[in-house]
Parts: C-alpha cells; structure tokens; sequence
C-alpha cells in the first residue's frame, strides 16, 4: 500500500506565517509570464483597489505545497515523494494575496483512494491572513505504486 | 493602463487570442526557484529518466499558471481570479537542445448577468497533447 489510508481525516498544525514578500511576487509573476504591472508597481496596483502589489493566481501553489510537505514527509504516510505526480489543482479565492501579507496554512487530508496500485490524495490547505479566509488550495496528488 | 473588461461586453464563445510559449531548461529553472518547487525531475535528466520519465518534464504548475497569465491579460485585473481548476493529463517534455512549445488559448464557456461572474475555459497543447484538461476559471468582473 502505497499511502496509509488511515490518515483521511487529518488535520496538521498551523504552518508558521509565510510573508508575502513584492520580490517574490516579482519573481514569480516573471516565471509564469504575468506582465500585469500589478504585479511589480504599487501604485499600479493600488489604481485597481488593492493595498499593495498582487500576486499572480497561482502564487498560493508555493505556501500549499509547503503545507503538503507535511504530509508527503510525514513517516506515518508511507509516502514515496519520487513518486508523487500532480494530478489535480483548484484554487478558490476570496481575494488576490497580496505583499505583506502573513499565511498560514492549515493542512487537510480530505481523500485517499487506491485504484489499480496507485494512490490519489486528496489535500487542502486552508490559507488565512490574520484568521480571515484568502485561498483554499485542494491538490490530488497521484503516488504511483510499484507496477507503475 | 488597459481598461478591465465587463461582463456585458463579454458572451459565450468568445475566444481568447491564442500564444504560443517556448519552454527551455531556464524557464523551469527560473520557475523552479519562484516557486520553490525543486523537484529534479524538472531540471535534471538522468534523475528523470531513472523515475521512469522520457526526459525532463515541465511542473504542471508551470503550465497553470501560464495558462492563468493568458486570462488575466485578457480580463485587465490579475485579481479578478475567483476560482481555477485543472487536471493535468499530459506532460510537457522538455529536451535540452530544442526545448518544447506550448499553444495556450481560451474560451468563454458562461456568463452570469446576474452575478457578473464570467467562466473561461483554458487550453494547453504540447505535441498536439492536451496539457491541461478541463481547465477552468470564474473571474468576477464589473
């Protein structure tokens, strides 16, 4: 069995805060070609509402997946990372992050299903700022069995 | 600035204009870095092609999220992003020398008068392979 199936249910602590930094929103928003001045000008930004530069839709992907590392390492789960595929992402926003921001993510293991050897994940990390809701990121992560 | 698009002037069908992305071994380096997402199977063949892997493989992230950066240009508001969802049904091999592109486009799928919220679905072919699958994201406009 590749992953305990045991752990569907499972809630992991608060992550320490993640500081949204405008640098890393700069960087990111080039990795993924986002020229939105948004992105890198404040003032920009400001112009459409928001307090400071926004990061791109994706940006929450790199707090969540430091979230999932908590379970992907946690020796309870049995989880081979060299085997773990991206099989599916969502992103529900309450609003864009935005630089300056603190997150926290709170980790959930919502689904383990195993069909023919493979394992499919299901997680969700609740990310707030100041307790308040911003993203829900849910990835199904594919741990692919020895026959595969 | 360009201005950001309404839903009243936006209807089913409507497609997005289509881009065609270069992908080469410093785009997923420097994505790899933004995003803290250093698996070598991204950057590193020989670690690749020892999980079983042809070459190797750009991170789907990647691909959403050019994917995202076609429809925010396209809405004029990088926050208007409600909601987004893929799966990812194929990968996008990236060899050394010639690297690999992909076709990214969209299409609006419903508009909602009422709510104003406007649901595009986006595409990414590789090789004539769909990268992503049912791809779609509610932007919330004016």
């Amino acid at each position: 069995m590749p992953v305990n199936e045991q752990s569907v249910g499972r809630v992991y602590p608060p992550t320490a805060p993640y500081g949204v930094s405008a640098a890393k929103i700069r960087e990111f928003a080039e990795a993924v070609g986002a020229p939105d001045p948004a992105h890198v000008d404040a003032a920009a930004a400001q112009a459409l509402g928001y307090r400071d530069v926004i990061a791109p839709p994706t940006f929450a992907v790199l707090i969540a997946q430091q979230c999932d590392a908590q379970f992907v390492t946690d020796p309870e789960m049995g989880v081979d990372f060299t085997r773990v595929v991206h099989g599916q992402q969502t992103f529900v926003h309450h609003r864009p992050l935005t630089a300056g921001d603190a997150v926290v993510g709170v980790l959930h293991v919502d689904a383990v299903k195993v069909v023919a050897g493979n394992a499919m994940v299901t997680t969700r990390t609740e990310l707030t700022v100041d307790d308040q809701p911003v993203c829900t990121s849910t990835s199904m992560l594919v741990v692919r069995g020895d026959q595969s | 600035m360009s201005a950001i698009r309404r839903a009243a002037d936006v209807a089913k069908g409507d497609l997005l204009p289509e881009r065609v992305l270069h992908v080469d071994r410093a785009t997923l380096v420097r994505y790899a870095g933004a995003s803290l997402d250093r698996n070598p199977i991204h950057w590193d063949e020989r670690f690749a092609r020892s999980v079983g892997l042809p070459d190797v493989i750009a991170h789907g992230m990647f691909t959403m999220g050019a994917a995202a950066s076609l429809l925010t240009e396209w809405v004029g508001d990088p926050g208007r992003v409600v909601r987004y969802t893929t799966k990812f049904v194929g990968p996008v091999v990236v060899p050394y020398g010639t690297g690999a592109d992909i076709t990214l486009g969209g299409r609006v799928t419903a508009v909602d008068p009422d709510t104003r919220e406007v649901v595009v679905e986006l595409s990414a072919v590789c090789d004539g392979a769909k990268v992503l699958g049912r791809a779609l994201a509610t932007v919330a406009l004016d």
